[in-house]
């Protein structure tokens, strides 16, 4: 053991560009990963059934839950990447984690959360199986599983290159350690693991992340201060303003209109991935009743809201503190220091010893929980969306819980190994990195076109729903390969010649989400509809929704959600 | 949280906030004695590691206290 755990703390302490570990950095890193171990170990014992291994046995708490869903998004991926992005658009980034989630949390919990939960589906292609039939959620499951296993391994490749540059540790040290750690807990504990470790891992993402923008501003003379501050660095760009910089696409640098925002990003991408993807979503279905189920997505979207103060102030720091950072292809052949890094070079400005290690901790507890999130989604759809029906259809028989329970587990093995591979695949051809980016964003539009008819209209149909998401997909596929060959073909899908590749994204899910909703339309309206009786539990209207108003106003989820909501609108008009 | 049986989620939280708050208060300490110790660390005089992890800490305590495993207590929701 000695010469591995000598060898281990070699590559912790490695000396870096950017930062140095001292003893007391090493100690938080590795009592860390003792203590996400110790949780799985613990928990394997209550991981039995395929409730318990695949929905944490359904018996969450709204804050487990809540917290749960929020910080398997909050990848440390996405920490550093709107960090940077913070510091290359401006306040602009900022609504992402505003426009970008905020209402589409609140219209889970309110309007679809029901359905998903009445239904008692296993995960939202098990949703479309039941409301649309077997192509449909065969369709959703295997594009979902695929690209869910691809972004895996190519946030574990991102993840290892960023913990290279930043404290120099090795790529393979990196990758093996952190995927066999998420490995061994999930395959202990399943959801219930993955789910324990994420709350903790949010709690360090804040612990590790807070004091950054705190010590930021205090050096800058708080918010007017870093304003002043960054209009003196940058005399001719809009850095501060949310929205009043949105008129036209050359107005902000992030070269994208209002329209693109509001109803690309606002109400198409967010709604998509909030409402449908399974990554997040599988974590309310595990809440133990209704009402914990609607309050988790709310809760969530309460302190969605103020990651910013974590992920976008920093970078605002930085503009004002840090001038002069450039983007990685200049960084790369000037060996100037890029804004990518914009958050562990905070980091290193701001925290001493002790709190570096618990910073980098943070960052590690982010890819983790995304990392968790990733496989413990994937194994459920494989074992029941996929798995299981083709099981079915080739033996005939139905088998019990534990065969899908081990299922499960070889999945999460196989998942990883997929996902490792993948990495390395990225690491010889950095392109893949993009196509495999790109190619989540294709199903995530016309999947939410999908599923939100399927819940609020009785007429649309099993042809419908299959052939929309096909077309929609179809569609969105095909408008990336235009822009591809001919990049003038963005200012069609943009409608503006100024466009950036930032609008490309929200143009495109706005068109193919369309294009999904009106060959759902069509061809609904000329096939034949379910009837009405196997549409209870899963559509409105058909289905008898439990009422809230028995409770007291401070204990219903509409009246919390009201709260955010209005909290959300304030923060507009003060950054506006 | 596990509903029926177990360890809270929060133990584990306060005990790990137990840990890093004193592992972070120790290695503040020198810091405070020697100011040129981190000669780096933009506004080092502020000791911003002793009362972080001196706030952890506390936080940590409480969590331990309130979420101890012997102790019968409601579910934290």
């Amino acid at each position: 053991m000695m010469p591995l755990c000598s060898s281990m703390l070699s590559v912790l302490l490695a000396s870096s560009s950017l930062i140095s570990l001292g003893w007391a950095d090493v100690l938080i890193i590795v009592i860390y990963f003792a203590m996400v171990l110790g949780i799985g170990y613990y928990l394997s014992r209550y991981t039995k059934t395929g409730d318990d291994f695949f929905l944490a046995g359904r018996k969450m708490t709204m804050w487990i839950a809540g917290l749960a869903f929020i910080s398997a998004n909050l990848g440390s991926l996405e920490l550093m990447g709107w960090a940077a992005s913070a510091y290359q658009y401006g306040i602009l980034a900022t609504h992402w984690y505003w426009i970008g989630a905020i209402p589409a949390m609140l219209f889970l919990a309110i309007v679809m959360m029901p359905f998903y939960y009445i239904s008692r589906t296993h995960s939202v292609p098990g949703y479309l199986k039941l409301r649309f039939g077997e192509s449909a959620r065969m369709l959703a499951a295997i594009s979902f599983a695929l690209m869910t296993i691809l972004m895996s391994g190519v946030n574990m490749f991102s993840m290892a290159l960023v913990m290279k540059v930043i404290i120099g540790w090795d790529i393979n040290f990196s990758i093996w350690v952190s995927s066999i750690t998420v490995l061994v807990y999930v395959v202990l504990g399943g959801l219930l693991s993955a789910m324990f470790n994420e709350v903790l891992q949010f709690v360090l993402i804040w612990a590790g992340a807070l004091l950054v923008p705190i010590i930021g501003l205090m050096e800058v003379g708080g918010w007017k201060g870093m304003v002043a501050r960054i209009h003196e660095n940058f005399p001719h760009g809009d850095y501060t303003h949310l929205w009043s910089t949105l008129g036209h696409f050359k107005d902000n640098p992030m070269g994208i209109h209002w329209t693109g925002i509001v109803f690309g990003l606002g109400f198409i991408i967010s709604f998509g991935y909030w409402t449908t993807d399974f990554l997040v979503v599988q974590r309310v279905l595990s809440a133990k009743d209704l009402r914990s189920a609607k309050m988790a997505p709310i809760i969530g979207s309460a302190f969605k809201m103020l990651v910013p103060f974590i992920v976008i102030l920093p970078g605002l720091i930085g503009l004002a503190v840090m001038p002069g950072l450039v983007g990685q292809d200049q960084a790369a052949a000037t060996g100037q220091p890029s804004y990518n890094e914009i958050l562990p070079l905070m980091m290193a400005r701001y925290l001493g010893p002790g709190l570096l290690g618990l910073g980098i901790t943070a960052l590690i507890a982010g890819f983790m929980s995304g990392m968790a999130g990733n496989i413990t989604a994937f194994s459920t759809v494989w074992t029941y969306d996929i798995y299981k029906p083709i099981h079915l259809a080739i033996t005939g028989q139905e088998v019990d819980d534990r065969h899908y329970v081990r299922m499960g587990r070889w999945a999460t093995i196989v998942g990883i190994v997929v996902s490792i591979g993948t990495a390395y695949l990225v690491e010889h051809a950095a392109s893949i990195m993009d196509y495999v980016q790109a190619l989540f964003s294709f199903f995530i539009a016309p999947l939410f076109g999908t599923v939100i008819l399927g819940m609020l209209w009785k007429r649309a149909t099993p042809a419908g729903g299959f052939w929309g998401l096909l077309a929609g997909t179809a569609s969105s596929i095909g408008m990336w390969v235009w822009v591809r060959v001919d990049p003038r073909a963005l200012s069609i899908i943009a409608g503006s010649p100024d466009a950036k590749a930032m609008a490309e994204d929200m143009y495109r899910a706005l068109w193919s989400w369309l294009i999904c909703v009106a060959v759902t339309v069509i061809v609904s309206l000329a096939t034949r509809p379910k009837p009405e009786v196997e549409l209870v539990g899963l559509v409105r209207g058909c289905t008898e929704i439990p009422s809230e108003g028995h409770l007291p106003l401070v204990k219903r989820p509409i009246f919390w959600a009201a709260v955010v909501f209005i909290a959300f609108l304030i923060l507009q008009v003060i950054f506006w | 949280m596990h509903e029926e049986h177990g360890i809270s989620i929060w133990f584990f939280i306060g005990s790990l906030l137990v840990i890093y708050g004193l592992i972070i208060v120790i290695a503040s300490l020198p810091a405070l004695f020697s100011p040129a110790a981190n000669p780096h660390i933009v506004l080092a005089h502020l000791h911003a590691g002793l009362w972080w992890g001196a706030l952890m800490l506390l936080l940590g305590i409480f969590y331990v206290v309130m979420y101890w495993p012997a102790k019968k207590h409601e579910r934290p929701s």
